[in-house]
């Protein structure tokens, strides 16, 4: 089964929020998201600066089977991402809550983590 | 949806069962593609390929009639052994690629593709009018690839130890007759194994009770033969690709082109066997791709102004290459002219490396 970590937020669309508490919020995909794509070979990271809107594509992910779009969870402005993933995309398989992260983002609406499911919610949009 | 007689033992093994050409097949097991792709060019894969149609044509007359219909070397093929071939059309293109072995005077054993075999099984009987075509339903088709596949096997059934490419031979095994070929689609040492459905099972079983072997599902199977510049019929070749634009040049022998002894005399030889000389306008080449983003079938190959100049026909990360790698047919003036080429993917431009295919060398055992 997959895991699915108390302490953060998810999007229908199948990404987590960490909600860092000083107005940024760090985006990954879920491992339920990870098993589905299968063998992950490439990240196509945001630009650090650019404004992402909520539901609308801001990364991409390669797997050995297709690209899947990745939404962003929040309206807001890129503020890090993930260099890591560049050589390493399989972190997103391996570790999809831990290395994996994808971007960090500054949120224009603190409120819109409350549009976000809990662990539970989420439990059960998957099931 | 069809299924062959493996796949609740498929099912047992964790597999995710997808559709592909009516039958329901596992495209992958629990390992994943990547970890079976790499599994199977360092130990040894199984592969349950039994979609396949699998024919047997008699006749005394059954190589003359299949030089009519195919355009490769027939009657020159040693007993015991296998060729590649193609269906081809009055226009030139190709209606499947196929294997067929030489079992004597007048005897051909062939494999053909699942998503084409019902076309081609009527195709041969309309072809072959005073020859036996014998569809086999009985048997199922498995491969076991890669470099520890001929120490398995021969483990199971010595004599086959020897087998040198393209042989294709009759061995029992716990008197059970198997219909052997060392050959394959995945660039690797191995053999193709016909065996029937009421032992398939057990078959299975007895080949995956070593240590050094893993199923290996149609995800893995699409890659390694990617990897090794095979074609995918459907993809890489079909009706609008002749076999020379296919870069298939090779699999057309001497004595079936223009100056040889049986020249032509197969559908479409006029405007083919001309492409030998008279270059066609497109040709399938192989591609290394910059970074690491996968290009997939359907992407555009632009040249430096932007003008698309081919178009991506298989294409994905190539595991042991650790990069992504394509097949794609291109205009052959601008190949010859030496432009850099792109591949357009969401708007960007991905520069391209022509390189010689197959991408990954092949490890055929020629003895």
């Amino acid at each position: 089964m997959s895991t699915i970590p108390e302490n953060l937020k998810y999007a229908n669309s199948h990404e987590w929020v960490l909600d860092n508490g000083d107005g940024t919020v760090t985006v990954g995909i879920t491992d339920h998201a990870q098993e589905l794509l299968g063998d992950v070979v490439y990240v196509e990271l945001p630009e650090i600066g650019a404004e992402v809107v909520s539901t609308e594509q801001f990364s991409l992910v390669e797997s050995v089977k297709a690209a899947s779009d990745i939404y962003a969870p929040v309206n807001g402005e890129v503020i890090e991402v993930n260099e890591a993933l560049n050589d390493t995309p399989e972190l997103i398989n391996d570790a999809p809550y831990e290395g994996a992260w994808i971007a960090k983002i500054k949120l224009s609406d603190a409120a819109d983590l409350d549009n976000l499911l809990d662990a539970e919610g989420y439990s059960a949009i998957i099931e | 949806m069809k299924r062959t007689a493996l796949y609740d033992q498929h099912v047992a093994s964790g597999a995710r069962m997808v559709e592909f050409a009516g039958y329901e097949m596992p495209v992958q097991y629990p390992l994943g593609v990547m970890k079976e792709h790499l599994w199977v060019r360092e130990q040894a894969g199984l592969f349950d390929v039994s979609h396949m149609g699998q024919v047997i044509l008699r006749g005394d007359n059954v190589k003359v009639a299949l030089e009519s219909i195919l355009p490769v070397d027939v009657l020159g093929l040693a007993e015991g052994t296998q060729r590649y071939g193609m269906f081809t059309t009055a226009d030139g293109g190709i209606t499947d690629d196929l294997m067929f072995a030489n079992w004597g005077a007048d005897e051909v054993f062939m494999v053909v593709n699942a998503g084409c075999k019902e076309q081609d099984f009527a195709y041969l009987k309309a072809s072959l009018v005073d020859c036996d075509v014998e569809v086999v339903e009985d048997r199922s088709l498995l491969a076991i690839q890669g470099p520890k596949a001929r120490d398995v096997f021969a483990r199971m059934v010595p004599e086959a130890a020897t087998m040198t490419f393209m042989q294709s031979v009759k061995f029992e095994w716990q008197g059970i007759e198997l219909w052997v070929s060392c050959s394959g689609y995945t660039g690797e040492d191995g053999y193709e194994v016909s065996v029937p459905n009421d032992h398939a099972e057990a078959f299975a079983n007895a080949v995956l009770a070593f240590d050094e072997v893993e199923w290996i599902g149609l995800g893995a199977r699409d890659s390694l033969r990617l990897e090794a510049g095979l074609c995918l019929y459907g993809h890489d070749i079909d009706t609008h690709t002749t076999p020379i634009e296919a870069s298939l040049n090779w699999a057309i022998q001497k004595v079936r082109r223009l100056d040889g002894d049986r020249a032509g005399g197969f559908p479409g030889a006029e405007l083919i066997l001309s492409q030998f000389t008279d270059k066609p306008a497109k040709k399938r080449v192989g591609f290394l791709v910059d970074g690491r983003a996968p290009v997939r079938e359907g992407v555009d190959i632009v040249d430096a102004s932007g003008d698309v100049q081919g178009k991506v026909t298989s294409g994905g990360f190539s595991p042991t290459l650790s990069k992504p790698i394509v097949m794609a047919y291109v205009a052959t003036a601008c190949l010859d002219s030496g432009a850099a080429l792109f591949a357009s993917v969401r708007g960007k431009q991905i520069p391209l490396n022509l390189t010689a295919m197959p991408f990954v060398p092949s490890r055929y055992y020629r003895g």
